[in-house]
């Protein structure tokens, strides 16, 4: 039962509640970095790090905490978590960091971290809260991916650095498509992903607020 | 002079626009963008908490964390520390409180803004447009004044963005969607466009 229970918390934000198509959480901090595969990377480890550790540090202590104060707990605790990280890659990986810039920070106001804590750690024992935060994290990563992914294969034709279509400046035939480096693109990219993944589930399709009448026949015009 | 801040202004609130450009405060930027009204509104409590949080985060980085930040104590010890790894700690702090003083000085002094603002508000302290315009000013170094002209030139930035999204997405209710773009899709398709639009003001100089 308790298995089943925890393997259902793990997978359930992956494809059927998934935290950014459905949940409206975390999208904030994340779309900015997701030009090359590596800082993609990076920034998913990095979330499924501190979403992991805070569920759980939030959990153990959710009965020790007046609920009227739980807010700024729960931010300090997010806090030092995203603090340990950001010294961890200025540290070791000091030009992804730079390339991170800002957004390693911001991770703090990352919503999907202090949505979980609050809908789920607070309410949940220990463990079972870090297995829902590394779910909820991993569904978060597979949107990054898919992101990352297609902007750094389309618009600059390699994967993690690694060139894989040779673009024409470099005397090959793939004409890079510079959209995919630009913003907008991964908003378009995120809408597809929604698309696609609705078009699959299709009991996540949102109703519409209303219904549009048929248009009127000529014959009841005149 | 003038001019210098005149730029940062105009490239704060449209060439670097913090939702379209940096993707900042997109969660409430999707969720709170239906209706015009409630969009003003909370475009009006980010242009002001901006505004009042990145020059006072940017005087506690001089004169408290920044290294050597402290000689004015003249305590030999303190004078070269270096405490800018609890900047995120400070920072994150001083947004909750100033958000939380803000609130209670509306509420007691101009009840008429304060209801307009209503629940928005407190929902600004996890908004990342503010932690991002901070760090930003933080890693551009810039200094008292140009710290404030950014803070209220992002916010403007903002508010117009999301105003200009609810207003397409109370014309968008109208038309017909395929299914599995209804939504959030499709708004996401929008945005996209809206970003595209705002792309040409790349380059734009004073």
């Amino acid at each position: 039962m308790a298995d089943e229970k925890a393997k259902d918390v793990l997978f359930a934000p992956i494809f059927n509640n998934n935290p950014i198509a459905l949940q409206i959480l975390g999208i904030c901090s994340a779309l900015a970095i997701t030009t090359t595969l590596v800082t993609t990377v990076t920034m998913c480890l990095a979330v499924i790090f501190v979403l992991t550790c805070s569920n759980f540090f939030i959990s153990v202590v959710r009965s020790h905490v007046p609920a009227n104060i739980r807010i700024i707990v729960q931010m300090t605790i997010i806090t030092s978590l995203v603090i340990v990280v950001d010294q961890f890659l200025q540290a070791y990986a000091y030009d992804i960091s730079r390339q991170l810039s800002v957004f390693v920070g911001l991770i703090i106001t990352n919503c999907i971290i202090l949505g979980r804590a609050e809908a789920f750690a607070m309410n949940h024992s220990p463990v079972l809260s870090a297995v829902d935060g590394f779910g909820n994290a991993l569904g978060y990563s597979v949107v990054l991916l898919f992101v990352g992914i297609n902007r750094e294969f389309f618009g600059s034709g390699s994967l993690m650095g690694m060139q894989i279509l040779q673009p024409v400046t470099e005397g090959g035939w793939y004409y890079t498509n510079g959209l995919m480096l630009l913003p907008p693109s991964a908003f378009f990219l995120i809408g597809g992903f929604i698309w696609l993944l609705r078009a699959w589930r299709t009991e996540q399709v949102e109703e519409q607020p209303f219904e549009i009448a048929p248009n009127s026949r000529v014959s009841e015009a005149f | 002079m003038f001019e210098h801040y005149l730029s940062l202004f105009i490239r704060a609130v449209f060439v670097e626009n913090m939702a379209l450009a940096f993707f900042l405060g997109m969660c409430t930027f999707l969720a709170i963008s239906k209706k015009v009204q409630t969009a003003l509104g909370l475009g009006i409590a980010v242009v002001v908490v901006l505004t009042i949080t990145v020059p006072v985060n940017n005087l506690i980085l001089h004169n408290l964390l920044d290294e050597g930040a402290l000689a004015w104590t003249g305590i030999a010890a303190l004078e070269t520390l270096d405490m800018r790894f609890l900047g995120l700690l400070c920072y994150i702090g001083v947004i909750a409180a100033i958000v939380q003083i803000l609130e209670m000085t509306l509420d007691r002094y101009v009840p008429a803004l304060y209801n307009a603002l209503g629940i928005f508000l407190p929902l600004i302290t996890v908004n990342c447009a503010i932690l991002g315009g901070v760090l930003f000013m933080v890693e551009r170094h810039y200094t008292f004044t140009e710290s404030v002209v950014f803070g209220f030139g992002s916010g403007v930035g903002w508010a117009l963005a999301i105003v200009l999204l609810a207003a397409i997405r109370e014309k968008l209710k109208y038309s017909d969607v395929p299914d599995g773009l209804k939504g959030l899709g499709i708004t996401f398709i929008v945005v996209g466009l809206m970003s595209l639009g705002f792309m040409s003001f790349a380059g734009v100089q004073l």
